[in-house]
C-alpha cells in the first residue's frame, strides 16, 4: 500500500472521470494511488454511492484520500460514500472544494511529494476563490 | 551568519509553449525531491515564488524564450539547482521518476 495520499475522481460522466484520471496519470505518474468513477447505476449521467465507495477502496492509502468531485450530486453522494466507510477511515477521506481537473492535478502533484492529507487538500483548494 | 548552503542559477527556457501544465508539474516534482527551499523568478530581483508549490508554478505562466532564475537554501541546494537547470535546458524531456525522495 502506498504511503502517499490517494486521489479519487468523481464525475457525473464516466468519460470525464476517466479523462481526468488519464491526465493525472500522464502528468504526475503512477506513484500516487488513483481511482475514478462516474455515471449512475444504469450507465447514464450521474453518480452512484456504491461506485464511489469502490473507488475509495481502490485508491485507499493509510495517509488518506482526497475526493475531487464535479457538480451537486457528486458531492452529496461522495459524502454518503464516506459515511459508509469503516469509522476509522472516515476521518481520512475528505472532499476538496476545487475544480475537478485542476484540483486533481494539483492534489496529485502534492501527494506525489509525500504531503499530508491536510496539505494535499489545501493545495487543491488554493485554486478556489476565497 | 548562517552556514546553510545557498545557491543561485538561471536557465534559458525555450520550451515551445513556456512553463505550461506539464512542464510545471515536472519542475515542481523535481523540486520536491530536494530538501532545500527552492524559489523561482523571471528576474534576479524577483518576485520569487515557491518552486515546490504546484499552484504557484502553474500560475506563474512563464512564456517561451525567457530566462528562469532559481535560488535555493538548505541541504543539497547546489545539486537541486543543477538538476532544475538541466530539466529546463533539456526542454523538460527528462522523466521525473515515479517515486519521491
Amino acid at each position: 500500500m502506498s504511503d502517499k495520499v490517494g486521489i479519487v475522481i468523481v464525475s457525473h460522466s464516466p468519460e470525464v472521470a476517466k479523462g481526468t484520471a488519464d491526465m493525472v496519470r500522464q502528468m504526475v505518474g503512477a506513484a500516487v494511488p488513483l481511482a475514478h468513477c462516474g455515471g449512475n447505476p444504469d450507465g447514464g449521467l450521474g453518480t452512484d454511492v456504491a461506485k464511489i465507495v469502490t473507488a475509495i477502496e481502490d485508491a485507499w492509502s493509510e495517509a488518506g484520500i482526497v475526493l475531487l468531485v464535479d457538480l451537486g450530486g457528486a458531492e452529496t453522494n461522495s459524502e454518503m460514500a464516506i459515511e459508509m466507510l469503516p469509522e476509522e477511515r472516515q476521518a481520512k477521506a475528505v472532499i476538496c472544494n476545487a475544480p475537478l481537473v485542476e484540483g486533481a492535478i494539483m492534489a496529485a502533484t502534492e501527494a506525489w511529494g509525500g504531503a499530508s492529507l491536510a496539505e494535499v487538500r489545501a493545495t487543491a483548494e488554493e485554486l478556489s476563490p476565497a | 551568519m548562517s552556514d546553510r548552503e545557498k545557491a543561485t542559477a538561471s536557465a534559458f527556457m525555450t520550451h515551445e509553449v513556456g512553463l505550461h501544465a506539464r512542464p510545471s508539474v515536472k519542475l515542481t516534482k523535481l523540486a520536491k525531491t530536494f530538501p532545500a527551499g527552492i524559489q523561482l523568478a523571471l528576474s534576479e530581483e524577483g518576485p520569487w515564488i515557491d518552486a515546490k508549490s504546484i499552484v504557484r508554478v502553474m500560475a506563474f505562466q512563464a512564456p517561451q524564450n525567457t530566462m528562469l532564475y532559481f535560488r535555493a537554501v538548505g541541504d543539497r541546494a547546489e545539486e537541486a539547482l543543477a538538476a532544475l537547470v538541466k530539466l529546463v535546458e533539456d526542454d523538460f524531456e527528462v522523466e521525473v521518476g515515479g517515486e519521491s525522495a
